[in-house]
């Protein structure tokens, strides 16, 4: 129980050096503009298709099972409006964070933990290239800025969505359907719901890469590294947008 | 014990030199304790030792990979203990490092495993001499046609070459080798060896290198150093280590594998 205890407040502490490293690495020159870019290409472009079907996907879903209560109180009408909401304020960040933790999370994991247990990341040190800025601050970076921008994508994804699910059993052409999404949706909801999502890619790129940067040795190392990114990530996705949820609700009321 | 002998080096300078090191992992995991080693500029110093015996951290600690817990490295004139990251990437620009297994960037191609540190430390060359000097890189360890290979493509000997290449990129005083022949066939092991020792002559490198292979001991070293207990156990040339009257020194040098005797029947 004692060495559990140590054990988790050394994690902690080391998470907490590593993320001061972050920033104060981030905020030093030079910064590596190719690697940011070849980044975000890498987190963002890569995962727009998965991004994209699981949001349509959601949408759809979503709209053919809150159909039959509704119709049961004939607010049929409210169905876009009610699924658009849902969608922009919760389903949507919140899924697509969850998936990119699976996809980006795991894939620095096991990227920076390969090149930890084949010594390329010493090799960087050794040759007076500083490893962190060069992987660690521009994957991070590139997971702050990239989430957001998936999400956003994904929400129009989702609503359009919606509007397919919408037309399974009623009738409504797109500019009716988008109009009926746009007297529900505020811009007030779209702003915690994208001011959380870079929180999101921040917790998925920094936690990928602690769990790479600091691997151990043997090829071992890199599976649990991967694995273990995910479990992380994914969990500090939803403390994040439990804390969310407390702070933008104390804000609104 | 403590067999030395005058090494055939330029001058007699120590470049490199190591007093009283010590680095344990853990509380009851002491691998140095208190290793003296003085290497003199433009000499080959090879370091043996069982494994585990901590050659690999002692040349680490010099590139300051592993941070010591007590002792001195001075290389260049300069205490690299006592050095912040920026100078100490002052001392390593001049310090090449070929690691156990190449260690090369797999996402990068060969040329972009070269260009990679090139570029960043010699900002001032021109995209032409960036080319030349990748290719004359290659041409040094023969292998010009493998220039956009990727290290996946590579068998284990053009590892080590490219490996060497890009250690050998920035123009190193000092590079240090570890276990360069490890894992190779014994045909190849032998090309590495001479090739390291055609480079250390074209470039009138300074060596440390570290390996279990005698044959590449014999080729390489100018005086050979053997680790035991995590100090150093006896030093000397090829020749008088070979002929040691210490058992255990004796066995590094006996032949694992003797030539099979003819039966008649």
């Amino acid at each position: 129980m004692l060495a559990y205890l140590r054990s988790t407040f050394n994690d902690t502490g080391s998470v907490v050096l590593f993320t001061g490293r972050f920033f104060k690495e981030a905020v030093g020159r030079p910064f590596e503009w190719n690697e940011f870019i070849k980044q975000c290409y890498a987190t963002g472009n890569k995962s727009l298709p998965l991004v994209g079907i699981t949001g349509f996907i959601m949408g759809l879903v979503l709209t053919i099972q809150s159909r039959p209560t509704l119709a049961r109180f004939g607010a049929e009408t409210m169905l876009p409006g009610m699924v658009a909401v849902s969608l922009v304020r919760e389903v949507i960040p919140v899924v697509t964070a969850l998936i990119c933790a699976g996809k980006i999370s795991s894939g620095i994991g096991a990227e920076l933990g390969s090149m930890k247990v084949t010594e390329q990341i010493d090799a960087m040190e050794v040759s007076a290239i500083n490893p962190y800025k060069y992987l660690v601050v521009t994957r991070i970076m590139a997971a702050t800025l990239m989430i957001p921008l998936l999400t956003i994508f994904s929400d129009f994804v989702g609503v359009f969505g919606g509007f397919v699910g919408f037309n399974i059993h009623s009738e409504a052409n797109l500019s009716r359907y988008f109009s009926l999404v746009l007297t529900s949706v505020d811009f007030i909801d779209m702003v915690p719901a994208t001011i959380k999502t870079f929180f999101f890619g921040f917790a998925i790129g920094l936690i990928g890469c602690y769990k790479g940067f600091t691997a151990a040795n043997g090829t071992a190392s890199v599976g649990i590294a991967a694995n273990s990114a995910v479990v992380a990530a994914s969990f500090s996705i939803f403390i994040i947008d439990l804390l969310a949820v407390q702070l933008t609700d104390f804000l609104t009321t | 014990m403590g067999t030395t002998t005058k090494s055939n080096t330029e001058t007699d300078t120590p470049i490199i030199n190591i007093k009283g090191l010590y680095k344990s992992f853990g509380k009851d995991n002491a691998i140095l304790k208190g290793v003296n080693i003085t290497v003199n500029k433009g000499e080959n110093l090879v370091v043996l030792g069982k494994s585990g015996s901590g050659k690999s951290v002692t040349i680490k600690c010099m590139v300051g990979l592993v941070a010591t817990d007590n002792g001195q490295i001075n290389i260049f004139g300069t205490e690299i203990t006592q050095l912040d990251e920026k100078e100490l990437n002052q001392i390593r620009l001049r310090i090449g490092f070929l690691f156990q297994n190449s260690a090369l960037y797999d996402s990068m191609s060969v040329r972009q495993n070269l260009v990679f540190p090139l570029k960043r430390h010699s900002k001032n060359l021109t995209e032409e001499e960036v080319d030349k000097a990748i290719k004359e890189g290659l041409e040094n360890v023969g292998l010009a046609d493998a220039i956009d290979k990727m290290p996946s493509e590579l068998s284990g000997g053009m590892r080590k070459r490219i490996g060497l290449a890009r250690t050998l990129i920035l123009k190193p005083e000092i590079v240090l080798y570890d276990e360069p022949t490890t894992g190779l066939d014994p045909i190849t092991s032998r090309e590495i060896s001479e090739l390291i020792m055609a480079i250390q002559k074209k470039n009138k490198t300074t060596s440390v290198i570290i390996t279990h292979d005698m044959e590449c001991a014999r080729l390489t070293g100018d005086r050979l150093v053997i680790l035991k207990d995590g100090v150093i156990y006896t030093e000397g040339s090829y020749e008088v280590l070979a002929n040691s009257e210490d058992e255990w020194v004796k066995s590094f040098f006996v032949s694992s594998c003797p030539p099979a005797n003819k039966t008649t029947q």
